[in-house]
Formats: C-alpha cells, sequence, structure tokens
C-alpha cells in the first residue's frame, strides 16, 4: 500500500493557550513494501507521525493518501483503514489480557467479525510467523519471558493481516539476542509477505542494519530522509539534534582520520569489515 | 567485607494458581556469591529472565532471599528494622523515568528522600544543589519535571538518590527508554558519581558499550553468575556471549570479524582507538 503525506500539520491542544506544534509540513512518499526507519529525539514527533499513519490522529492540515485515496475524504472508510495498518505501542505486552496467548491473538481478527475457523487460522499463521514455538500457544501470557510476551503482542496485530505496519520501539528493554530475533522476524515480513514496515526506534545500529530508508524527525519536522550510509554521513548534525550515527561510522571515521582510506558511509559492521579489508589491501 | 556482599543467595518466585495453590517454583537467582567493594564499577549482564533484576532488588531489601544472605555495609538485608538504613545505603534507580518523579518541581523531587529521612531543612537544601549539580541538573532545578527530556528525567531519578547520600547506587537498566543523547547524559553522569564522589556503581544494561569503563563485570544466566571478569577479559569472549543471548560493542564485533577473515588482531578491543592503532601496527 502506498502511502502519501502531503503539507501534513498536527497541533496538539489547538486553540488553546498550550497549543504545540507537532507536525511541520510533513510531505512524505512512501512506495509499497518500503522498510522505513524513524528516528528522533524524545518527543520529535516520531510517535505522532506513525499515529497519523493509521488513522489514530487527524492532521491539523494536509492530506494523508493511501493507495490514492484521501483518508480524510468523507466516504474513506477508517474502520478499515485501522485493520490494514497495523500498530504496534511501545510495551505492547502491557496490552495483552486473555487467559492464554491463542486467545489473546484471536482478539483482533475475531472484532473484525470473522468466522471461528478464519479468526483461529489467522492467530496460528501470525503465531509462526513471529516464531512462537507451538508449546506456548495455550500458556499464559503472563508466564512467557520479556522477548515471547513481545512476540505474542506483535502477533496480535499481525492476525489482523495489515498491509502496513509500524512498530513503536519494538526492542526496548530486550536482550541482544531477543532484539535480533524481532527485527529479523520484523525484516522477513517485508522480504516474504511484502508488507510496508515503519520501524520507531532509538537505536542507531539497529536502524542501520536493518532498514531501506531512514526518516530523521527533529522539532516535528523531516530533517533527513535517505538511506542508511547518506543519513548517517551527517553524524555531527545528527548529534545536535540528540541522535548519533552507529558506533561502526565513529571508528571508520577515526580510521580514515589515522590514514586509512576507508569508505565511511558503511554503516553495519559486514560493511566495515568490508572496506577495512579492502583499505588494508586484502 | 565490600560494601555489597552476597553469599550462597537463592530466590524463589512461588507460582501460584486462582485458588492459592502452588503450581511451581521458579528458581530465579541460583546461589550467587559476590562482594563488591566500595567505589568500585560493576556491571551486571545477562539476557532477559537470567535474575539479574531479582538479584538486585535483594541488595536494596525490597525482594530478601529464599536461601543465602546479603550484607549491605555489614547489615543484613533480612532483618527487618534495618530496612530504612539499607535503603539509604544502596538506592536504587530503575528503568522508567515516569514511574520515579514524585515532586511537581525537580528540586522539591530530590528533596523528597532526605526530607523523609529528617534531615534539616538548611541540609536538605544543601544536599538538593550538590546532587542536582553532580548530575548536571542544576540549572532545571526550577522545572517541571513534566517539561524534562527522559534523559534529563533519569539524572534527577539519580540525583534524587543521591541526596540521600548512599555508598552504593544500583541502577536497572537506567537508559532503556532513552534516545541516544539520554544514554549518553545518563552515563555520563553515572560514571561522574563513582569516579568523582566514590559512590559504588552497580549498573545492569542491555547496551553493551556503555560498560566498557566498568572495573568488573558479572554475566548472569538461568539465576547463576556464568562469566566475570573485566570487561576486555568478558568481551574477548564473542562465542560464548552470543550463546549467553548477549553481544559485544559494535567495535569489538567489527575486530572479532576481521580476525575471523585473517587479520592478526588480539582479542576483546574496546575502543575505536585500540583498534586504530593495531591496524596502524599490521601496516607497519
Amino acid at each position: 500500500m502506498s502511502i502519501i503525506l502531503d503539507h501534513v500539520n498536527y497541533i496538539y491542544g489547538q486553540d488553546t493557550p498550550l497549543a504545540v506544534a507537532a507536525l511541520r509540513d510533513v510531505c512524505l512518499q512512501i512506495p509499497d513494501g518500503q522498510f522505513v526507519g524513524i528516528i528522533g529525539h524524545t518527543g520529535s514527533g516520531k510517535s505522532t507521525l506513525a499515529q497519523h499513519l493509521n488513522g489514530l490522529l487527524r492532521a491539523t492540515s494536509g492530506h494523508i493518501y493511501f493507495d490514492g485515496e484521501d483518508i480524510y475524504g468523507k466516504d474513506y472508510d477508517m474502520k478499515k483503514l485501522r485493520s490494514r495498518v497495523g500498530l504496534v505501542f511501545q510495551y505492547p505486552e502491557h496490552q495483552l489480557f486473555e487467559v492464554d496467548v491463542f486467545s489473546d491473538v484471536c482478539f483482533g481478527p475475531k472484532n473484525l467479525g470473522l468466522e471461528r475457523r478464519e479468526v483461529e487460522l489467522r492467530a496460528y499463521e501470525a503465531l509462526r510467523k513471529v516464531g512462537l514455538p507451538d508449546e506456548l500457544f495455550y500458556q499464559s501470557p503472563f508466564d512467557l519471558s520479556g522477548g515471547q510476551k513481545r512476540r505474542a503482542a506483535i502477533a496480535g496485530v499481525l492476525a489482523m493481516k495489515p498491509e502496513v505496519l509500524i512498530l513503536d520501539e519494538p526492542t526496548a528493554g530486550l536482550d541482544p539476542r531477543g532484539r535480533d530475533e524481532i527485527l529479523r522476524q520484523i525484516k522477513k515480513l517485508q522480504t516474504e509477505s511484502g508488507m510496508t514496515i515503519f520501524l520507531v526506534s532509538h537505536s542507531m545500529e539497529d536502524v542501520a542494519e536493518y532498514v531501506d530508508r531512514i526518516i530523521v524527525m527533529n522539532r516535528g519536522s523531516v530533517l533527513f530522509d535517505d538511506v542508511p550510509g547518506e543519513v548517517f554521513r551527517h553524524y555531527k548534525e545528527l548529534e545536535d539534534v540528540g541522535l548519533a550515527a552507529p558506533q561502526v561510522t565513529y571508528i571508520l571515521h577515526l580510521l580514515k582520520e589515522r590514514g586509512l582510506d576507508v569508505d565511511v558511509d558503511a554503516t553495519t559492521i559486514g560493511e566495515a569489515a568490508e572496506t577495512v579489508l579492502h583499505a588494508l589491501g586484502r | 567485607m565490600g560494601i555489597v556482599k552476597a553469599a550462597d543467595v537463592v530466590y524463589e518466585y512461588i507460582r501460584r494458581d486462582e485458588e492459592g495453590n502452588v503450581e511451581g517454583i521458579t528458581t530465579a537467582v541460583d546461589k550467587v556469591s559476590l562482594d563488591i567493594a566500595q567505589g568500585e564499577f560493576v556491571a551486571i549482564l545477562g539476557h532477559n529472565g537470567s535474575g539479574k533484576s531479582t538479584l538486585a532488588k535483594q541488595i536494596n531489601a525490597i525482594l530478601n532471599p529464599t536461601e543465602g544472605t546479603i550484607w549491605v555495609d555489614g547489615m543484613d538485608t533480612s532483618e527487618e528494622d534495618k530496612v530504612w538504613e539499607i535503603r539509604q545505603t544502596a538506592g536504587m534507580v530503575f528503568q522508567n523515568p515516569d514511574n520515579q518523579i514524585i515532586g511537581q518541581v525537580v528540586e522539591e523531587d530530590v528533596g523528597f528522600g532526605p526530607e523523609n529521612m529528617g534531615v534539616p531543612t538548611k541540609e536538605i537544601w544543601e544536599r538538593v544543589e550538590e546532587s542536582l549539580r553532580a548530575v548536571g541538573m542544576y540549572a532545571f532545578r526550577k522545572y517541571s519535571p513534566n517539561k524534562l527530556s527522559g534523559g534529563q528525567k533519569q539524572r534527577v531519578s539519580i540525583a534524587g538518590v543521591l541526596a540521600m547520600h548512599p555508598k552504593c547506587i544500583v541502577l536497572d537498566e537506567p537508559t532503556a527508554m532513552l534516545d541516544p543523547s539520554g544514554r549518553k547524559e545518563v552515563i555520563r553522569a553515572v560514571r561522574g558519581l563513582n569516579q568523582v564522589e566514590g559512590v559504588t556503581v552497580i549498573l545492569i544494561t542491555h547496551y553493551m558499550e556503555e560498560i566498557i569503563h566498568a572495573d568488573r563485570v558479572y554475566v548472569m544466566d538461568q539465576g547463576k553468575i556464568a562469566m566475570q571478569g573485566t570487561p576486555k577479559e568478558i568481551f574477548s569472549q564473542v562465542e560464548k556471549l552470543k550463546k549467553l543471548r548477549l553481544d559485544v560493542p559494535q567495535v569489538t564485533m567489527l575486530a572479532y570479524e576481521l580476525k575471523r577473515r585473517g587479520l592478526a588482531l588480539p582479542d576483546g578491543i574496546l575502543t575505536a582507538e585500540e583498534l586504530a592503532d593495531e591496524l596502524q601496527k599490521l601496516r607497519a
């Protein structure tokens, strides 16, 4: 599902003395099946942007188009949009509530009014997609580990069969393996199901490793919008707005300063190893 | 005896069904012994569910060991009449700053601890000022905590603990919810407390690069201490850490990858400078 944001503005508490502009003239074009990272410091507008993408917040001015249709149009089915765009909030495991994992994942599709068979089929598929083993399906969600809970919660959103998936800090508080497992599963959703994915993250290393494109938010505006290598080239400006580049970027810049002819645009460990070996003539 | 000492500590969670019958027992901490000296900077790593938070909560007497003993500054944490003294000696900072800040104004929040301890008013204000200065938040003393960023709020939480003049501070994933600059601010403040004020620091984290300056690292797995050593010793064992669901800093990983592909590099490189020096040697 392609998405266009056309001069979107959003003001919290409009017409009150506390009005704050949270999005300022945001214009974006997201083609089908892209894996997009959204980064920005606390309060930069990342989450506000994410909530616009499934109609949870309505722009104060501007337009948003999904597959060419204006979602603020009179006849547009907003409820349907929410089932097409899945939003996984921060710490989604806090929203688990059913007696067992399987019933919890069924909750969403059941509310779509689907038949029981279809509901269960979807729940089963979704749990497989997040890599949760069968023996956990009938356990209480509260007995799972942090990473497993998180995956169960993501499965709950996947069972709605969204075409777009937005994840707000899906790896916060997880151990390194748990983080890699979840991000790999998400990447697979993109490559195998062609889903469009938005990853809101504070980890520059994760973003560099997995996404095709990075949108940097600052004070409600888009500061940079490009492939990771290009965005992290501006690491000094990123630091000025409370962000950073992946550690690899700093390592490569230092090596370059010390006379090694490396490509400083490499953003992952693999790419960095390549360019170091190349510079050493190996 | 050090400031924090644990001898064969076991902690068991008892799982019960709805009627209150025992369903099973989870051993979260399993015979852990450690001894932390005053002024040390100790890091505790471990995957989710490895028992590190359960261990940390026992240092502060939020939980009491099922078996074994923990002493904080010589006080047995299971002695109930020592609880307040123990909590003043070993302060604790948690993951989410929003759950720890109660004051409407930064300086009032920081003064809450010493006020409860019955510190005279004049001294409370002195403590508030020095604590806020120690974490670099003095300029924000009149602010409402709501107006602060995550990193700033977390530093206020740390100042709140500091105002109680603890000898030791236990931080349980204090940076998990912060953006990169917030993370940097908090870690800088924590290192300052350790080096300048001499406060013992016990830092639990999932960010490997935050602990390269620690004096000692404990790695937990299944409630036990699986590895211990200096950061260099620990991060030299990339394979073993990966098996324990952990990681190494990116520079260590890059050096490891280069070594695997034939470069003669030592194990456990922790900083970009070290890597640059080693690569320089190879070019000479």
